[in-house]
């Protein structure tokens, strides 16, 4: 899954060391250890209150770490110097209302010693008939669009987006999906958060999953879509111990034999082959429905998984 | 690779160990915070009404409080004090309000922690502000001068004006720190009443309002611990000439150089207001 990147310098542009940050009594993030190799898309995947958020905040440099140490480019994050080479989006889309497109850019770009032409940032965002805006007038899919444009201005070779298409309609997500894999091609290493799968998906090579502040799986996109691209089946009627020895049966959600008469849900990777051995089994059931799990869901039985199971990690095998 | 060690920051250009690029930062630190100004000057054109706010209030406060009173406003010497003494009011006012809320303010807006995240040092970001709400403090005193000329017995010559004018944008340094110490503390709202507390304090203590002259002994001895007193006789010193006590000048630099330090540890410190 590694892309062939023709860069020579693998060294990480960033690294977390044995990182916790606590909010009061909230531990953000726990003891987290990642290194952020040159070349590829890294998606970040996590349910609401992972620890996703946190993370990239420490290494943007607007937070500081209640423990543990967070380099960027081999610098602290918090040194200026450190973050010529890195680009970052406003969160919730907050810009300045009065000024325009073309205003904003300008500005972010004014910080950059090798700052990328405007025009061409314009071009590839689609922002280019907006530039007189101000951009209080902006549609919340346009001030997305200006935001994430505003983290490649400066010609980086670190991107951190955070939940970047959150809000966007489908057409929407998929142009500027394009655009983040074009600016990829051009040389940019790009970190990427999101709670949708498809998003990860669509973007990412290496995927980090999250969940309570802890790095749960670190590992290419196949491998990842592995162990959270479940199928959540529902049964009535059935004897769920028959259930539980059925091929590709993850986790049976039903201990108490006296509610198998209302309903047992299985969690499976595979639900058409499950159905199949279910069918041939002959075991009776009924009122057979299958979902996709949510990722909820997903990481829910991914956690419980890791507490039984150390985290499967292989970036050593993708920073490579 | 040894990345451990902490590189002198250029934040705080003064200080960092001499380094062939040392003058290549403070300029670009200089560049910057001018782009900052002008950006953050531009955001505040485009809603004319606050440019007008502030251009129009002691404008108001001269005609209300000096004008009437013509045992002030026809005595020459007074009525330039009361102008001098009102012009030091507006920059503190203007740099109180103007940078404790709208700091304040702006720590809860997204903009401003993505501003944290561009390699500027923090310093730009003081700069950026200090230009262009000073410059439009500075603006608002000349409606102030205009009617002290036209209306009242003031007088002050063109190149007086100029050291007045000097010397009120450097002794309303303190009081913009103050502000900005202000709005890295508080929440919007807090900031508010804070603002109109303190404001009220330094301008009667200061002598803003009423003139130190009539003030008893103790309150007076308190007043010169006061950066709008120093900014007063400064000022006055700096148009009416006479003597300058030594307080005056040393207090004001004193109190610059510390609150400075303030702004610049509270800035470090800040992480932006969040909500958990």
């Amino acid at each position: 899954m590694t892309t062939q990147d023709t860069t020579t310098d693998t060294r990480p542009l960033a690294r977390l060391t044995g990182v916790s940050r606590r909010f009061g009594d909230v531990v953000a993030l726990d003891d987290v250890s990642l290194d952020i190799a040159p070349g590829s898309i890294v998606g970040l995947l996590g349910p609401n209150g992972a620890g996703k958020t946190t993370l990239l905040s420490l290494l943007e440099g607007r937070r500081r770490a209640t423990s543990g140490r967070v380099e960027i480019f081999g610098l602290a994050p918090d040194d200026p110097r450190a973050r010529q080479r890195l680009g970052c989006t406003p969160q919730e889309t907050g810009l300045p209302d009065t000024l325009r497109v073309s205003e904003v850019l300008d500005f972010v770009a004014a910080h950059f010693d090798d700052a990328a032409d405007r025009g061409t940032i314009a071009a590839e965002f689609g922002l280019e008939p907006l530039m007189r805006k101000q951009t209080g007038a902006l549609s919340g899919g346009q001030k997305r669009r200006l935001a994430v444009a505003l983290a490649f201005i400066g010609n980086p070779r670190l991107v951190l987006l955070d939940e970047p298409t959150t809000g966007l309609d489908v057409d929407a997500r998929h142009t500027l999906w394009s655009a983040l894999r074009r600016q990829h091609e051009r040389g940019a290493t790009i970190v990427v958060t999101s709670h949708y799968l498809e998003e990860i998906e669509a973007l990412a090579e290496r995927v980090v999953v999250m969940g309570n502040g802890r790095v749960l799986a670190d590992d290419d996109l196949a491998g990842v879509l592995g162990r959270v691209g479940l199928r959540r089946v529902t049964l009535d009627r059935v004897d769920p111990e028959r259930v539980r020895s059925l091929d590709g049966v993850v986790r049976v959600d039903d201990v108490d034999p006296a509610a198998a008469a209302s309903g047992v849900t299985v969690w499976v990777r595979d639900s058409d082959a499950f159905v199949r051995s279910l069918v041939v089994s002959g075991a009776p059931f009924e009122g057979l429905a299958v979902r996709r799990a949510t990722l909820e869901e997903a990481f829910l039985t991914l956690t419980s998984d890791a507490d039984a199971s150390p985290a499967i990690t292989s970036h050593e095998r993708m920073s490579a | 690779m040894t990345t451990t060690t902490r590189t002198p920051r250029r934040a705080g250009a003064e200080t960092g160990s001499p380094q062939p690029s040392r003058l290549a930062a403070i300029r670009r630190a200089a560049r910057l915070s001018l782009v900052h100004a002008r950006f953050n000057l531009l955001e505040t054109v485009r809603v004319p009404i606050a440019v007008i706010g502030s251009l129009v209030f002691p404008a108001l406060a001269l005609l209300f409080f000096v004008v009437p009173q013509r045992a002030v406003a026809d005595d020459p010497l007074f009525a330039t004090q009361a102008v001098i003494s009102l012009s030091v009011f507006a920059i503190m006012s203007n740099g109180l309000f103007g940078y404790g809320i709208s700091i304040a303010e702006n720590r809860e807006k997204p903009w401003d922690p993505y501003l944290r995240t561009l390699p500027a040092p923090g310093i730009v970001r003081v700069a950026g502000l200090v230009l262009a709400t000073g410059t439009l403090g500075l603006v608002a005193i000349v409606p102030l001068v205009v009617i002290g000329a036209l209306a009242t017995a003031a007088e002050a010559s063109a190149v007086q004006i100029v050291l007045g004018f000097v010397m009120l944008g450097l002794s309303g340094l303190p009081s913009m720190f103050i502000g900005m110490a202000i709005g890295l503390t508080f929440p919007s709202k807090a900031a508010i009443a804070v603002v109109q507390v303190i404001m009220f304090a330094l301008a009667f203590g200061g002598g803003l309002f009423l003139p130190p002259m009539m003030f008893p002994a103790w309150l007076d001895a308190l007043s010169r611990f006061l950066p709008t007193r120093q900014a007063r006789e400064l000022v006055i010193w700096a148009v009416q000439g006479g003597s300058l006590e030594w307080w005056a000048p040393v207090g004001a630099l004193v109190s610059t150089g510390l609150l400075l330090a303030l702004v610049l540890v509270l800035m470090r410190r800040d992480q932006g207001r969040r909500f958990r």
